[in-house]
């Protein structure tokens, strides 16, 4: 591949390359042709005893580089590097990075396709597919959600009942395949007053200490702030937007009130990327099974 | 009241001690990350975590350390080879002030989080433009110096002080281009986009290990090893073929950093060849110094100084063969990413460039405070040991673990999944990374032997200037 929009460039490019590497070799020969005379000095002295010797550079220091100018020359007739000429071997490292992926499809490819048949709790219940969705699982997912899946602050844990999004297979599938992206807007125009009382009442949901007075007013702010448009009434969310539950003691970012003020001023934007382009269906089939295999008793080892 | 000029020592004392100074700063930080490395829990405070702390270690010891060696030998040479004291001996105090505060104002700034990101560029708009001012007054105080000199022809070491010199102005210049948004705090956005700047940022990166640590240092060696060892340079024409070649061809090499990304694959290839290419232009500088002790071999029994230097070749012989080798497109496959560069680069930096400097301080400190000989001898001799034995220890960690890393990234299953998960790789190199803090730690107690050593020097003699000598009656 090369970015050049026209001709002229890389015929320049291609020409200063050439000079400079054909010149490398024309120097070194015809330096190598200058008068030397093997022990005797150049008859320059500084410094009271700094003297040079006119010995002839070593031959086989000489071939060895005339020998990288020889290698070079050739590898830019076979390989790309002489401007948007291609080398004769037709080589290009998006070439080479395609050849390979295909050539992994070809092998592997079967191998996980052969789920993709079967639905998904019957795939959690495969020992084999556990164990390749584990392998997916730590190269793909353990960097937020930590090599455990017990996850971190702001990444969830995926192996307790709790969903943000809902935790039936096809849905943990849906979230694998498309990415999610769960927005809790800023609240701070309440003033930090208002937000403390919410922290406060937040926090005595699941029966954390708290202040009284606070949660008092903080429950009537819950409702005239709009937090109950996305948490509900009840503040046990909603999974069609992602906003979680509030009352389950599970906290995704921490449970102190600094935090959760923290959360209410300044919003959250969480982002869990797409894979169905970067895995392909089939190995994500494989993900959700395992992933939902987690917190679920899969029915094939059930019945064991 | 001395009528016969002197030769300017003030300048070169000055940077010769901050060369040990900054030296034992620079590894101490570097220790530190090691240490991190290996102890997470170590990176307690932002300011002080391995992120900030990284380019600083990065910085003190390529342009403190390093930079201050330079520094002083350059100017000592420079006068001695060219019979006459330095030009402009003003604009020479400003140089060591000037960059004795970029290194202050960098040890500030780099903890505080301000930082352009560019690598072994990392300084923010400010103290770069400082940079720049102190680098054209170095330029102007050494070219002046060789403008004036009383022989006819220019010795060989200020040849690569001098291609040092110019072409790190032009690095400097280009890769800091940026467009500054604010002073306080200070911030700036680079001039280049996307993969350009990538580009820029790699030829930038790679020629300031081609000439702040290769050309300088050859500097050096040019000068200090014929000096140490009583004898003349081996070959005038290698000296001439191989620093044209050198400086010519390290320009194109810096592409090899980026190779499998999204930089055109001309582009890679051309940073290949030519890193293929500089494997002979280097080794030229090595030959040169080695075979300069030719017929006096046994020198090197008893004299620790010429075991810095010539120790110092072999590890530069090494590690220039080894980085044509890292750009071989297939190998760097393997190599990229892992800590095998890590190594690579510290065979350079602790074998190359610092056992070179520290033969030539070892060499300049009894000079400069009229005394015949450092305080110990022998204790150079132990520092030698200590250095070499943490360096074999730190690269042969380094290559181990590189290797070990690059193998268990690329191993698959049966399946076709990655053997192994990222963080496996991590566990799997704890034990390389201890290796590599106990020979970093030995490196570094080296150090602070010199530190002594140079202390008691000091404080038995007293500032010399040398008399301005005459040039030698040229024959032939």
């Amino acid at each position: 591949m090369s970015d050049f929009v026209g001709g002229f460039w890389s015929a320049y490019v291609a020409l200063l390359t050439l000079i400079s590497v054909v010149a490398c070799g024309v120097f070194l020969w015809m330096q190598g042709r200058a008068k030397h005379s093997a022990g005797k000095t150049m008859g320059h002295v500084w410094d009271e005893d700094l003297e040079e010797f006119n010995n002839p550079m070593p031959n086989w220091w000489r071939w060895l580089f005339y020998i990288t100018v020889f290698y070079s020359l050739g590898y830019l007739v076979v390989y790309p590097g002489l401007g948007s000429y291609k080398g004769t071997f037709g080589w290009s490292s998006a070439g080479e990075y395609n050849t390979e992926l295909a050539e992994g499809e070809a092998t592997y490819g079967k191998i996980f396709k052969a789920y993709l048949q079967q639905d998904l709790q019957t795939v959690a219940g495969d020992e084999k597919a556990r164990q390749m969705g584990e392998r997916l699982f730590v190269n793909y997912c353990a960097q937020c959600h930590g090599a455990n899946a017990k996850g971190s602050p702001g990444y969830p844990n995926l192996t307790d009942a709790d969903w943000k999004w809902g935790g039936d297979p096809a849905t943990i599938k849906t979230t694998i395949m498309d990415g999610r992206n769960g927005i809790m807007p800023p609240f701070a125009h309440l003033g930090p007053e208002v937000i403390k009382d919410l922290a406060n009442y937040v926090r005595s949901l699941s029966g954390l200490p708290a202040d009284a007075a606070r949660v008092a007013r903080g429950k009537e702010s819950f409702v005239t702030a709009g937090c109950v448009a996305c948490h509900g009434a009840d503040a046990k969310g909603n999974v069609a937007m992602g906003a979680p539950n509030l009352t389950d003691k599970i906290w995704l970012f921490g449970s102190s009130e600094q935090i959760i003020v923290d959360t209410i001023t300044k919003g959250r934007n969480q982002i869990m990327p797409a894979h169905k382009d970067f895995l392909g269906e089939a190995k994500v089939h494989l993900l959700a099974a395992y992933v939902w295999g987690l917190s679920n008793k899969p029915a094939a080892a059930a019945g064991k | 009241m001395q009528s016969q000029p002197t030769y300017n020592y003030k300048v070169v004392r000055q940077f010769a001690v901050m060369t040990v100074v900054w030296g034992i700063v620079g590894m101490l930080v570097g220790v530190i990350i090691a240490a991190q490395l290996i102890w997470p829990e170590l990176n307690a405070v932002e300011w002080l975590g391995y992120g900030r702390l990284r380019p600083l270690h990065t910085n003190a010891v390529i342009f403190a350390f390093g930079g201050c060696a330079l520094f002083a030998t350059s100017y000592y040479s420079a006068q001695r080879t060219c019979h006459t004291p330095l030009f402009a001996p003003a604009l020479a105090a400003f140089t060591f002030w000037g960059w004795q505060a970029v290194i202050v104002l960098a040890a500030v700034t780099l903890p505080l989080g301000y930082t352009s990101g560019k690598e072994y560029a990392e300084l923010e708009w400010p103290i770069d433009i400082l940079i720049t001012v102190v680098w054209v007054s170095y330029a102007i105080v050494f070219f002046g110096t060789l403008v004036k000199r009383k022989t006819s022809h220019i010795y060989v070491s200020n040849w690569f002080f001098g291609g040092y010199i110019l072409t790190v102005a032009i690095l400097h210049l280009v890769n800091s281009a940026a467009s500054p948004v604010s002073f306080w705090p200070m911030k700036s956005y680079s001039a280049y986009a996307g993969v350009q700047d990538a580009m820029v940022q790699w030829w930038y990166g790679h020629n300031a290990v081609g000439f702040f640590l290769t050309a300088g240092f050859l500097g050096i060696m040019y000068y200090f090893v014929p000096k140490q060892a009583g004898r003349p340079i081996y070959s005038y024409r290698l000296s001439v073929v191989h620093f044209w070649a050198l400086i010519f061809t390290y320009m194109w090499a810096g592409p090899h950093h980026l190779h499998y990304t999204a930089l055109p694959d001309w582009t890679q290839s051309l940073g290949m060849i030519f890193s293929l290419i500089l494997l002979a232009p280097s080794w030229g500088g090595m030959i040169n110094g080695i075979m300069t002790l030719s017929g006096a071999w046994h020198k090197l029994r008893d004299d620790p100084i010429l075991k810095f230097l010539i120790t110092s070749l072999s590890f530069y012989g090494m590690s220039t063969f080894e980085g044509p080798m890292m750009s071989i497109k297939t190998v760097n496959a393997l190599s990229h990413y892992t800590d095998w560069t890590i190594g690579h680069v510290h065979s350079g930096a602790l074998g190359w460039v610092a056992m070179v400097s520290i033969g030539a301080i070892y060499y300049l400190i009894p000079r400069l405070f009229g005394k015949a000989e450092m305080y110990s001898v022998r204790l150079i001799n132990t520092h030698f040991w200590i250095a070499t034995i943490g360096i074999v220890l730190y690269i042969a960690a380094m290559w181990i673990a590189g290797v070990m890393q690059g193998l268990m990234w690329r191993d698959f299953n049966v399946d076709g999944t990655l053997k192994y998960s990222f963080i496996e790789s991590v566990k799997a190199t704890y034990p390389f990374y201890t290796i590599r803090l106990l020979g970093g730690v030995l490196f570094l107690a080296g150090m602070l032997l010199m530190a002594y050593n140079v202390w008691k020097t000091m404080a038995s003699g007293k500032a010399v200037d040398a008399l301005v000598l005459a040039p030698a009656a040229q024959h032939a």
